[in-house]
């Protein structure tokens, strides 16, 4: 296996509402993202991933284009998935020769939609999407059945949602953030039962970029790499009443095939867009009590759809650079209640 | 144009409407499902394994082998296996009060179905407690002939839950007979569409959106409004695009500088439209155009009137005609489209880059 590194990472400031085009978004980013990493134009690999039914505009993808600068043309491809993924191509192209350099980006324009309602698209167009099933509602069914399987209570899920905005507060580019209190989230009124709003993540606009860099391209421009040690995904039937909700088999697949339990975990960057998907995807990985987890503040406070994921590896890495973590796991997940998983291990050297 | 809103920055932003009138068709296995459910009966599918797959699928997610067709009749009642409760529906949800959303493993069946329950209240929802499905009286072979599900009787104290629902009051006289024959011959021709296997569902699909022109674009919208073209130039290529979208495509740079164009320009290239379009309001057939404006690097799109089909050529100078002054909006309706003019055609050479 080649070694591959992320070496710069970037985000938009995850606004509720974003005004501006994908392209006024996303190319900010971009330009951020390319100038820390040290390394000229043009990348031998550009992904991205995006999805235009967020935002309503046809090929929407296309036009982001403009940002990444596509003249002399380019060497591209895209994902209608979460970042993510779109960096796990990148890898894929890096470990075969094909490329010494990606540049990854991804985001996301839920504002212009009522975005639980948009999602229900992505459902079994014969028997579940016709009812229009809401993200959040379908969240909320597997919230409970964790909830009633393991003892825990809307409390516990609250803590949670407390700590990740508290953790926010340190993140310029969250959505929301700050110091709340448990008991008054619990006094707010459910939005689907047995989830609030703490429990849920907010909406937003948002665009990450990452740039990769194999080997000693990475060294020569990263004091110190955050090097790809292990990335697997995996993914479940999309049948919800198939699937036992409680626990998260595929992700504990990738984290088994990504290694994640090679090696002490410093802390853990976990894409869980509802408070109990953090708990289910913790012991999915199998993460102790001295694992710090979403130190960013997680996607309870910046969820920008398909870019999450990977601003999850961003995050992750950012804390191997600065030194305050070794060896960090980072997760995206796609699809309804945790339905697709991908697992990094990131290390330092 | 009413719709258009001028938001925080004097961002544009205007109501759209995404739009699928998807028929599917639904194969043996699907098709079976929703045949019997427009007769009233449940069917799952047993696996090679011996499973009971319910809703069927055509393939065991487990092994991945083809299901077959040993269907077996299941329920109709069942059991909720986990739950959610829905306090404000969304007008496309099966139900307009608060419901919960179930998944229901029916009885004889190995896994569970997603739909609404409707229990009234929250405080009725338990996971294990039994429902059974309420049936609309026209069914067609689709997910929603089964309405909800509703709590079974013994489950509950309330008597307006459970049996089957009172449906549409007694006709007025005057109309009854009328009525009554355009109901039997309603029944009669169910009657004869129910022998027919269901072989495909309708699924329409809208979503609607409040669609954001972004920066760049408003500002050019806004100048439109006031009968000027707003283009902007790349600060590293110097080119000039119209309408703008707030950067530079070949360089990757965000560009600022505003320059306003001339309403006059060159057609790049253009087709003849026979085929109606519902966005360009001009008779059949017409010409469609790019317009190379003066001072711009970029065509745009526009239509060409006041002019024979047979005359419009690669190089012809051509002028915008603008809806009247009290009509100008921030859109691009407010040029009605180009018309030709008495300048000489300008050289195809010169268009090499914009073609």
């Amino acid at each position: 296996m080649r070694d591959v590194a992320i070496v710069s990472f970037a985000s938009a400031p995850n606004r509720r509402t974003d005004l501006r085009n994908e392209v006024e978004i996303l190319m900010p980013v971009v330009q951020e993202a390319v100038a820390r990493s040290g390394i000229a134009r043009p990348f031998d690999f550009t992904c991205s991933g995006s999805s235009d039914f967020l935002q309503g505009t046809p090929f929407a993808f296309v036009i982001a284009l403009d940002a990444a600068g596509a003249w002399p043309p380019i060497a591209e491809s895209h994902v209608e998935m979460d970042g993510a993924w779109a960096l796990y191509e990148a890898w894929v192209k890096i470990q075969a020769g094909q490329a010494e350099t990606a540049l990854v980006y991804a985001f996301g324009k839920s504002s212009p939609g009522d975005l639980p309602e948009v999602l229900a698209t992505q459902l079994d167009p014969y028997l579940v999407a016709p009812l229009w099933p809401d993200s959040v509602s379908l969240a909320a069914l597997q919230a409970r059945a964790w909830l009633e399987k393991t003892g825990n209570s809307e409390r516990d899920l609250a803590a949670i949602a407390v700590r990740s905005r508290r953790d926010a507060k340190a993140n310029p580019n969250a959505t929301l953030s700050g110091d709340f209190e448990i008991a008054k989230l619990l006094a707010e009124p459910y939005v689907a039962a047995p989830l609030r709003a703490h429990d849920c993540s907010p909406s937003c606009d948002g665009a990450v970029a990452v740039v990769l860099a194999a080997g000693d391209r990475a060294r020569g421009v990263c004091k110190r790499p955050a090097w790809i040690r292990g990335i697997d995904h995996r993914i479940e039937p999309h049948a919800l009443g198939m699937r036992d909700l409680t626990v998260s088999s595929s992700t504990r697949i990738a984290g088994e095939k990504a290694g994640v339990g090679n090696g002490a975990v410093d802390l853990a960057e976990l894409h869980a867009p509802f408070t109990h998907q953090e708990a289910i995807l913790r012991e999915a990985l199998g993460l102790g009590a001295g694992v710090a987890v979403n130190p960013s503040g997680g996607a309870l406070t910046a969820n920008p759809m398909m870019a999450a994921g990977l601003a999850r590896i961003g995050e992750a890495a950012s804390r191997i650079w600065d030194g305050s973590a070794r060896r960090a796991i980072a997760h995206a997940t796609s699809g309804p209640c945790l339905q697709q998983n991908l697992v990094c291990v990131l290390e330092g050297e | 144009m009413s719709e258009i809103v001028s938001e925080e920055g004097g961002i544009l932003t205007a109501p759209h409407v995404l739009e699928y009138p998807y028929r599917r068709s639904v194969g043996p296995v699907l098709g079976r499902f929703f045949t019997e459910l427009r007769a009233g009966r449940i069917v799952g599918l047993r696996t090679q394994q011996g499973r009971v797959l319910a809703p069927p699928q055509e393939y065991d997610p487990e092994t991945g082998a083809a299901t077959g067709s040993d269907f077996v009749e299941i329920g109709p009642g069942g059991v909720v296996t986990t739950w959610s409760w829905v306090v404000r529906p969304r007008a496309k949800q099966p139900l307009d009060r608060p419901f919960a959303w179930a998944l229901v493993k029916l009885d004889g069946a190995d896994t569970a179905m997603l739909h609404a329950v409707d229990a009234g209240d929250l405080s009725r929802m338990r996971t294990g407690m039994r429902v059974r499905p309420r049936w609309r009286a026209e069914r067609v072979g689709h997910i929603h002939d089964i309405e909800c599900f509703e709590p079974e009787p013994q489950a509950t104290a309330d008597n307006g839950l459970g049996g089957e629902r009172q449906r549409a009051g007694a006709a007025g006289d005057g109309g009854q007979r009328a009525r009554g024959e355009r109901q039997r011959a309603g029944e009669l021709a169910m009657a004869e569409e129910a022998q027919k296997p269901v072989t495909n569902i309708k699924t329409p699909m809208r979503l609607e959106y409040r669609y954001s022109a972004g920066i760049a674009t408003s500002r050019f919208l806004h100048g439109i409004a006031q009968g000027k073209i707003l283009g902007q130039r790349c600060p590293s290529c110097s080119k000039v695009y119209v309408p703008p979208r707030g950067s530079c495509p070949r360089c990757a740079v965000a560009t600022e500088e505003e320059v306003e164009l001339s309403d006059k320009g060159t057609i790049t290239t253009y087709a003849i439209v026979r085929v109606p379009s519902e966005s360009i309001d001009v008779p059949l057939p017409f010409a469609s155009v790019h317009v190379l404006l003066d001072g711009a690097d970029l065509p745009m799109f526009s239509v060409v009137q006041e002019c024979p089909l047979d005359q419009i050529r690669m190089g012809m100078r051509v002028q915008a005609v603008w809806v009247p002054r009290e009509q100008l909006g921030p859109t691009l309706q407010s040029i009605r489209y180009f018309k030709p003019i008495d300048e000489p055609d300008v050289p195809a050479e010169k268009l090499q880059e914009t073609v």
